[in-house]
């Protein structure tokens, strides 16, 4: 589904990515951990589309199309979809008018006509509902004055409308609390299928024991440093990131 | 020849045309001698430092047109707010169309200037408003009070509102090869009425117009007037609004001004509060393109304790678009406790477009609250690649940053039908269709 060979990226020259390579396959979740600073924002970024990034090697491949000249909307038309590590604040625009808009543009890109009403309000209900979002909160301002939690229910709320095939959760789980961190991983949960894959961008096992991966990898200083399975993540938490870095100087 | 010098020679002529009485006529007379006096204002004076008249009066206007034209109502239903039952004054080429208008005098008056000036029936009304509130040594407004002949005339008695609102449109036709328009608008409203009024000036050609209006307004005790200014004439239409609004004691009064097309547009907006707890609000948008320019000349005078004034203006200038926002707000020795608020946010699309902003604050009083304050910025980019990862291309999300922007202000619109054609406009402006409306 996603394959990303070699990919070389900065910001004002200055090299963030230094040669990733990552392959996700349908139905697998791949947990992304590694400390501070280490790229995992900007990996996410480049691969939604940011176009303040340069992506100066490699290839980013989507369900066997090279997607990386593509415009961050057309990435998001073929099933792309970031949750942000820090929402952005849109005052003036309700969570409401917002999603509508998306979903309508979206099938506009595929020569669909608009979402009928009826079905967009039944479709926002039921996605509310999984995420225990409560009706009011629909009707405000985009992530204006939300709690850090709130907006990211809120970036899982849209992805259950959107209902990507591909889903990059950059740091969901920091400012959640326990039970929303279990309402949020939950409904990831419920929106996983065969054919659709999950990125879990984390600092922390404890969203994992919930949001379970198949495989885990270690960014540190640009690069996957290290693979494994679910233990991994284990052992990281056990022992920080400073043996990895030994092992990365080597 | 110069227009200001065909402006004050064809003073006489016009001044022996019309029948009007004594007191009248002395206004007039005196008026046309500041004109004459100031002239038109140039950019050497402070508040026109940045809007200059030169290139507009260099046309060749016609100051009376020379006949009257008619126009059909399905050519021009698009520029009234069509879907709501509402009065009408309607003018073309500077003349009444009695046909295109829907006035009433019952319980109130809601009809012509000219039939106010002359008929008796009207004279304490016209001696006790007339010219009252209007600056007499402002030469453009003098030199539409010598020339004050046609426009609307609203007298809503006391504890009535008004049942809908009142449209006063003028049009221009092209008629004339250019054309200068002098309008003016009396409105009283007496204690307890209330009264919504949507003004509207439009050009139907490329043919230059200038229009020189005036509007005087008197909200008495607890009375509430609502007034939306909608400005989106063709590019070669110029507008200088000069409007006067004297609230007393209790009353509410707003004015919203939407600016989105013509060529240079000048709004001088003056309240003058003369009583205790008094409300006035002020709100804009400006969304320009090409060279249009908009100059919002702003004064709230606040003259009596425990009142409140609202400004909020917010601007998007695209191309070579230039804006001003002037903001005045004095606050009286006596007039404690006073809340003034004024905000005037700016996005600026292109390198070429441009704004000035300043707010001019003279407060004499020591309890007051104050707070002004004016960004001028660029749409956040961060915020577009957020919409764009949602699949809002990117056209359609600039327009929905700048739908979000100017938001606030159209909540305040309080007749559904206004807001929602503002935001047909807006869109069409934007030249997106976003496919609801906020
Ligand atoms: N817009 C930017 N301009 C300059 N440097 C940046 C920018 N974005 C990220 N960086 C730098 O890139 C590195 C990786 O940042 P980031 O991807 O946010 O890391 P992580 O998400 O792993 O904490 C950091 O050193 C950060 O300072
Ligand atoms: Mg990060």
């Amino acid at each position: 589904m996603l394959t990303i060979k070699n990919l070389h990226a900065s910001i004002e020259d200055k090299e963030i990515l230094k040669g990733i390579n990552l392959e996700v396959n349908p139905g697998e979740i791949h947990a992304i951990m590694g400390p501070n600073g280490s790229g995992k924002s900007t990996l996410s970024s480049v691969i939604a589309g940011k176009e303040e990034y340069e992506v100066t090697d490699g290839e980013i491949h989507f369900e066997g199309e090279d997607i990386s000249e593509l415009a961050a909307e057309e990435r998001a038309h073929k099933g792309v979809f970031l949750s942000f590590q820090y929402p952005v604040e849109i005052p003036g625009v309700s969570v409401t008018n917002f999603i509508k808009t998306a979903i309508n543009e979206s099938r506009k890109a595929q020569g669909l006509e608009d979402m009928p009403a009826k079905d967009m309000l039944q479709k926002i209900r039921e996605k509310a509902e999984l995420l225990e979002i409560d009706r009011r909160f629909l009707s405000r301002s985009l992530n204006e004055g939300f709690s850090g939690g709130e907006k990211k229910r809120n970036e899982i709320f849209q992805m259950a409308m959107l209902e990507p095939k591909l889903a990059i959760l950059d740091e969901t789980d920091s400012g959640l609390d326990i039970d929303a961190l279990r309402i949020v991983a939950n409904g990831v949960n419920k929106l996983r299928s065969k054919d659709n894959a999950v990125v879990v961008i984390t600092h922390y096992q404890r969203l994992l024991e919930y949001i379970v991966p198949d495989f885990v990898h270690v960014l540190h200083n640009g690069k996957i440093v290290k693979s494994g399975t679910k233990e991994l993540a284990l052992e990281l938490e056990a022992k920080g990131y400073d043996w990895l870095k030994q092992e990365a100087a080597v | 020849m110069e227009l200001k010098d065909k402006l004050v020679s064809s003073f006489m002529a016009f001044e022996n045309q019309i029948d009007v009485d004594t007191t009248v006529h002395d206004i007039r007379s005196e008026a046309i001698k500041v004109f004459e006096e100031k002239g038109f204002p140039t950019k050497k004076e402070e508040a026109w430092k940045y809007t200059s008249l030169n290139s507009l009066l260099k046309n060749d206007f016609s100051v009376f047109p020379k006949e009257e034209v008619a126009l059909d109502f399905k050519d021009i239903k698009k520029y009234f707010i069509h879907d709501i039952d509402s009065y009408k004054i309607v003018f073309i080429d500077g003349v009444y169309s009695s046909y295109l208008s829907e006035t009433t005098h019952e319980g109130m008056d809601i009809c012509l200037l000219s039939a106010a000036l002359h008929k008796d029936k009207y004279r304490q009304v016209i001696e006790n408003y007339f010219n009252k509130v209007a600056k007499t040594d402002d030469s453009l407004t003098s030199l539409n009070t010598a020339f004050s002949r046609e426009g609307a005339y609203i007298y809503i008695p006391k504890n009535k509102a008004v049942d809908k609102p009142v449209q006063i449109i003028h049009f221009a036709t092209g008629n004339e090869a250019a054309l200068m328009l002098q309008p003016r608008n009396l409105i009283v409203v007496e204690e307890n009425a209330h009264i919504q009024i949507i003004e509207r000036h439009q050009s139907l050609t490329e043919n230059p117009v200038l229009t020189n209006s005036v509007t005087e307004i008197f909200a008495d005790k607890r009375a509430v007037v609502d007034y939306y200014k909608i400005q989106n004439d063709e590019q070669n239409a110029s507008l200088i609004d000069n409007t006067y609004i004297s609230q007393e004691r209790e009353s509410n009064a707003s004015v919203h001004t939407f600016s989105f097309g013509g060529n240079i547009t000048r709004n001088n907006l003056n309240f003058y509060q003369k009583g205790e707890r008094i409300d006035s609000i002020l709100n804009g948008v400006t969304i320009l393109g090409n060279k249009q320019h908009v100059d919002h000349y702003t004064l709230v005078h606040h003259a009596e304790p425990n009142c409140e004034s609202h400004q909020d203006y917010k601007g998007i200038f695209a191309d070579k678009a230039t804006g001003v926002f002037n903001g005045k707000i004095i606050v009286d020795k006596k007039a404690q406790k006073t809340n003034a608020f004024q905000q005037n946010n700016n996005i600026l699309i292109d390198d070429k477009a441009s704004i000035n902003t300043k707010p001019q604050l003279e407060i004499f009083a020591d309890d007051v609250k104050c707070s002004h304050g004016c960004t001028i910025g660029q749409l956040d980019e961060d915020a577009l690649f957020y919409l764009r990862t949602r699949g809002i291309p990117e056209k359609e999300g600039r327009a929905l940053l700048m739908y979000a922007f100017a938001n606030n202000v159209l909540e305040s619109v309080k007749i559904p039908e206004v807001k929602s054609r503002i935001n047909k406009l807006i869109a069409k402006k934007l030249g997106v269709n976003l496919g609801f409306d906020l």
